[in-house]
């Protein structure tokens, strides 16, 4: 069972593997606004460490946020990417006529972010390191949990943005891109969370990403942080991923019951 | 010899398929066999295409059953669908990729073994050596219709699902296309469900017809004899008539 959830999974990887390789237009994105992010954010940085009076250094806590925040957006266009494919090519009649599961279509989707999303975190980890000096080191083993987390968070909103998509039809995919500009105020990528109004602090608790620049504030001031906090971004980011799996999958039942999926250019069978 | 009744590829059971109060698919129940090429035909609207998708599992029906090689399709969804393969001219493979990646990528969504030489015999099978690597995208549409093909014969499948396969070809190819799949549906334990327009091809390619009219099946039986039966001259215009004035059939039928 295993063998064929990875056969299918790996099918979906190895198309977009197949569309990245001769395609500067898809390998492009997978880097350059990344990269201009870290430049942009690296001189902000160095301007305001230079001008403010306290010895706060803003590179890890800045850029280094940035890169964190960069990294989730390039995991769910990672996933809705690869989503679009399908869309943009008129697959899905192919697609879900095969003996292919909706879970193994998700895996699929997964395995494809995974990969692109990669290679936006290495371009940013060398631009950071080598050119503005940002140590990961400061950050201690907490960086792998702030990337898990993101990396759960992100996926579960790709998913989110696909079914989107699969649910209202081609031209729903402008619902997509702002999707991380959208909850960037309450994830407190850039300030603490008590600096926003009380209501709002109630919302900034249900984005898992809160945890996740709390956490990296938290470490930066103090060379440590609360487990407590972060085990509750995790398990909410477990939690969105379940729940969005299971709308796709409603969707998709949805789009199936209603003959959506046979004629999905038409965006509605109504 | 076909074997419908003993053994049966796909059996259709009282499938039904309601769109708010417009019945698409009203009742429909069919059995294909072994070896057995059967002719999906009706006008545009009929239900031909909508009792395919919901073959295929793209589309739920609202009442009623499908039975692939023994796979009861809402139950065991995966192992029906392995059994089962379909060309459509609305269904081209993505125009992005190559013929051979194409080929693969749906040769491991479908499960293929031996997956290397099963593409290079189906790319020799339907003349697609030379377009290897090409881009789909950039084929003509008989070309196009060929790698479908390619890929529905991917898996070997025990049900082949066709619609309008010839519909893009000129007919030379046509003809070589109607000859390969004939000879598929000879030597294997398959069977064959094939909608077309062009009555010719029907009568020289199908064992039996099915004709749909508003969503029932109206018409069953030989292509060769069927037209005779009903006092007509040729299939063609039996399908006239079965568009244009289906009650003057069902009457017949009742008589």
């Amino acid at each position: 069972m295993k063998a064929v959830f990875l056969r299918r999974t790996s099918a979906l990887l190895l198309r977009q593997f197949y569309l990245l390789r001769v395609s500067p237009a898809r390998i492009v994105p997978l880097f350059a606004w990344v990269a201009i992010d870290i430049v942009l954010w690296g001189f902000i940085t160095r301007y305001l460490n230079s001008v403010a009076a306290s010895r706060f250094n803003f590179v890890p806590a800045m850029l280094g946020a940035v890169l964190l925040w960069d990294f989730m957006a390039r995991v769910m266009q990672g996933i809705t990417t690869a989503f679009l494919e399908d869309v943009w090519s008129r697959n899905f009649l192919n697609l879900f006529a095969s003996p292919m599961s909706v879970t193994e279509y998700l895996g699929g989707l997964v395995l494809s972010s995974i990969s692109t999303s990669l290679v936006g975190l290495v371009v940013m980890v060398v631009l950071a390191t080598v050119v503005f000096g940002l140590s990961f080191f400061v950050y201690g083993a907490m960086l792998a949990a702030f990337l898990l987390v993101l990396f759960l968070f992100g996926i579960s909103l790709g998913i989110f943005g696909s079914a989107l998509v699969l649910r209202f039809g081609p031209a729903a995919e402008w619902f997509i891109w702002p999707i991380p500009a959208f909850i960037s105020p309450l994830a407190c990528v850039f300030y603490p969370l008590a600096t926003l109004p009380h209501w709002m602090q109630w919302l900034a608790r249900l984005i898992p990403a809160s945890y996740v620049f709390e956490g990296m504030r938290g470490v930066l001031a103090h060379h440590a942080m609360a487990a407590a906090p972060l085990a509750l971004g995790s398990v909410l980011a477990a939690l969105y991923l379940l729940l969005m799996a299971r709308a796709f999958t409603g969707v998709y039942r949805h789009a199936v019951r209603t003959g959506l999926i046979a004629r999905y250019s038409a965006e509605t069978v109504s | 010899m076909t074997d419908t009744a003993t053994n049966p590829i796909l059996s259709v059971s009282q499938l039904r398929k309601l769109y708010g109060e417009t019945v698409a698919v009203d009742g429909v129940s069919f059995a294909l066999g072994t070896h057995e090429i059967l002719g999906l035909l009706g006008p545009n609207g009929a239900g031909k295409t909508t009792t395919i998708n919901m073959i295929l599992g793209v589309l739920e029906p609202t009442s009623g059953t499908i039975v692939i090689d023994g796979c009861d399709l809402a139950k065991r969804r995966r192992q029906a669908l392995e059994r089962t393969n379909f060309a459509a001219v609305y269904a081209p493979l993505p125009g992005n990729l190559t013929v051979a990646q194409n080929l693969r990528v749906f040769g491991l969504l479908y499960g293929v073994k031996r997956l290397n030489e099963r593409i290079e015999a189906i790319l020799d099978e339907y003349d697609l050596v030379r377009f290897r690597d090409t881009k789909c995208g950039v084929l003509s549409s008989g070309e196009q219709t060929r790698v479908a093909l390619a890929k529905a014969m991917l898996n070997q499948p025990r049900l082949l699902l066709l619609d309008e396969p010839t519909a893009s070809l000129d007919p030379a190819t046509a003809r070589e296309i109607r000859a390969t799949i004939r000879e598929f549906s000879a030597n294997n334990d398959v069977g064959v469900l094939w909608t077309s327009h062009n009555m010719i091809e029907v009568s020289e390619v199908c064992h039996r017809v099915l004709f749909l009219s508003r969503g029932r099946i109206l018409l069953e039986g030989d292509p060769r004899s069927l037209p005779a039966e009903h006092e007509h001259e040729t299939l063609e215009d039996l399908f006239v008539t079965v568009a244009r004035e289906p009650l003057t059939i069902r009457r017949t039928e009742e008589e």
